[in-house]
């Protein structure tokens, strides 16, 4: 059953183009990212679902009710900012109650509702402090619980966790995740942050230029994006400039190497193409099929992995391993060969 | 991807253990401030201090030379009966102001940081224009226009009070428009807007219970400046034959030297008293809300 959908909605500033052609259906209690870089039309598509913006065209639908152009106001929406955008002069437990104040709700029950959300928002002693008493990740929990108070029927986040440091960031994905899973509740979550859409949605919609690249669940964008732009913008991607030698079997030519790709390549023997592959799925030294060699150019020691710039000749190719303790650290100057199986190659035409 | 056979690595940690941390000497001290550089504050400080106040024992000790008596002008001045009609008018023409012109300016400045930033320029432009109108040229342009039907307001003194009242208005407003978007830029407007708007606020509940309160200082300090605008001025309320502070104070600085002195001192503790209450009023509806 489709709770939340926008159809062919489109926004323009002017002569530019914001959104264009929007469609998507959302499940109730499904948890749904708008992922894409500054620009891309993300936040704008989140803003006219919250009312805050009116779409050029198209049609917005909540619950079976037309909400293209209702006021924020009556939309039964929550929404969370990056800038928390608490309210200054009130307390935690004011800022919680707000909307349930403004909704006329009996003083003891928005006294309850608030107390059991200071409770799920693991704050329950901070309900006579202020903002301003409050760190940056206290503040967000507090407008998490502000928006959840009025029971909306989607909650909206606008990159609610990119004004926080690493470690907060990490466990107030967990606690948004935690809070979304245990309520229900039907999610939108506007990120540039790719590990962030990956972490906590069901499905992510990659955005790019204000049209929408891909709509799909975490594992299949990342293993099987439909686009260009999918493949570079979510995770790190190797791009090799091939040539095909045998179309029928999937073989193309880079240097010396011979690169099977496992699949038909619909181009003429000959033709330039370029092989995509995951810096995750190369090996330095392996024992797959495919084999480049090269030099060993960079190591970066990022804790869990290990980056590894090869210098192959004519491109540098990323590899990532997995770091355990028992790992033999590759080192500048080495050859080595980059080897990858079949599957883990992408042709684009 | 080699993998290294079993190791032995200790992890206990070498290098400065059992080394005792020795304590680092005193850095370079600070500069000390030679004598006259830590005096030099305190000068300022007294300079100000006898600028101001020279003035104010001078004019006490004028209001206390009067010819019949040391506390004769204070005597005649608090007994006078048109004195505190004039002081009245004026502080009511000064609440009705601030009322006036924050009707105007609060709303106007929230609109325009909400919804058009890009006008804040012209906007500013037109709240100066009052510094660049002399306040006579202002006083005569109003007379003429509302002097002659269809725009009769001036046939009473009353009408004529309102007039008066939306011309201080407008003088208030480099002042007032000046505060309140200082105020508004200090908070992010567009945010706490929305998310009121989203938790079902109303434009009357944003502006009440979430913008105002966050911009009380500011609007204090417009309300504070307007007042004293009003209590001091002149021009205007000669012109347009009211009977407030300013006119009254001026007569009787034609003719009487130690009741002007004396009046002077009363509607400088006046004006400081209705200060302190409007801050004080301001400050408390502040914590109510």
């Amino acid at each position: 059953m489709t709770y939340l959908t926008l159809e062919g909605v489109r926004k323009t500033f002017g002569d530019m183009v914001a959104v264009s052609d929007f469609n998507l259906s959302v499940e109730p209690g499904e948890f749904v990212s708008f992922l894409g870089p500054s620009g891309c039309g993300k936040t704008t598509t989140l803003r006219m679902v919250g009312g805050f913006e009116q779409p050029t065209t198209g049609r917005i639908t909540l619950a079976g009710e037309d909400i293209t152009h209702a006021r924020p106001a009556s939309r039964d929406v929550g929404m969370v900012f990056q800038s928390y955008a608490l309210f200054p002069n009130m307390t935690v437990a004011e800022n919680i109650g707000f909307g349930l104040k403004v909704k006329n709700v009996d003083k003891k029950e928005i006294h309850t509702r608030v107390d059991e959300l200071l409770g799920l928002i693991g704050l329950p002693e901070k309900s006579r402090a202020f903002p301003f008493e409050l760190s940056g990740g206290q503040q967000q929990r507090v407008a998490l619980a502000r928006a959840l108070a009025i029971q909306p029927k989607v909650l909206l986040l606008d990159e609610p966790l990119s004004a926080l440091d690493a470690k907060i960031r990490d466990e107030l994905r967990n606690e948004i995740k935690r809070i979304q899973r245990s309520l229900e509740i039907t999610t939108i979550y506007v990120t540039h942050d790719q590990e962030e859409a990956m972490a906590l949605s069901d499905r992510v919609v990659v955005m790019s230029e204000g049209e929408m690249e891909q709509v799909g669940k975490p594992f299949e964008i990342y293993n099987y994006p439909s686009t260009e732009f999918v493949a570079s913008f979510v995770g790190r991607l190797n791009r090799v400039g091939a040539a095909v030698i045998d179309a029928g079997l999937g073989t193309v030519g880079f240097d010396e190497a011979v690169i099977a790709t496992g699949t038909k390549i619909d181009k003429p023997d000959g033709s330039p193409v370029d092989i995509m592959l995951r810096p995750e799925e190369l090996e330095l030294n392996g024992s797959s099929t495919n084999r480049i060699p090269g030099t060993i150019e960079t190591v970066f020691f990022l804790g869990s992995i290990v980056r590894v710039i090869v210098d192959a000749g004519r491109i540098p190719l990323t590899v990532d391993i997995f770091n355990e303790r028992l790992l033999d650290m590759p080192s500048v100057g080495d050859a080595v060969e980059v080897t990858f199986p079949p599957h883990a190659c992408w042709v684009l035409g | 991807m080699t993998i290294a056979g079993p190791q032995s690595g200790s992890l206990t940690g070498h290098g400065a253990a059992g080394g005792a941390v020795q304590p680092t000497g005193p850095g370079p001290a600070p500069p000390r401030r030679s004598r006259l550089g830590r005096l030099w504050p305190w000068f300022i400080v007294a300079l100000g201090v006898v600028y101001f106040v020279t003035p104010l024992l001078g004019t006490i000790r004028l209001s206390l030379r009067h010819n019949k008596g040391t506390w004769e002008a204070w005597r005649l001045m608090l007994g006078n009966d048109q004195m505190w009609p004039a002081f009245g008018q004026s502080i009511v023409n000064g609440l009705a102001t601030i009322l006036v012109s924050l009707l105007i300016i609060v709303p106007t400045a929230y609109w325009v940081a909400l919804k058009m930033p890009r006008l804040r320029p012209l906007i500013e432009f037109i709240t100066l224009l009052p510094f660049v109108i002399p306040g006579v040229v202002l006083v005569l342009a109003l007379i003429r226009l509302y002097s002659a039907p269809p725009l009769l307001l001036t046939s009473t003194y009353n009408s004529t009070r309102v007039v008066m009242i939306c011309a201080y208005a407008a003088l208030s407003f480099p002042y007032m428009y000046r505060s309140v978007d200082n105020g508004l830029r200090s908070i992010d407007v567009r945010s706490l807007t929305e998310a009121a708007q989203s938790l079902g606020a109303g434009w009357p509940t944003i502006v009440t219970k979430v913008i105002f309160p966050n911009i009380r200082l500011a609007i204090l300090s417009g309300a504070l400046l307007t007042f004293a605008i009003v209590l001091g001025e002149l021009t205007i309320a000669l012109y347009m034959a009211q009977r407030t502070l300013a006119p009254f104070m001026a007569d009787i600085v034609r003719n009487k030297p130690f009741e002007a002195a004396a009046l002077t001192l009363i509607a400088f503790s006046v004006t400081w008293l209705s200060l302190g209450m409007i801050s004080y009023v301001t400050n408390r509806a502040g914590r109510r809300t």
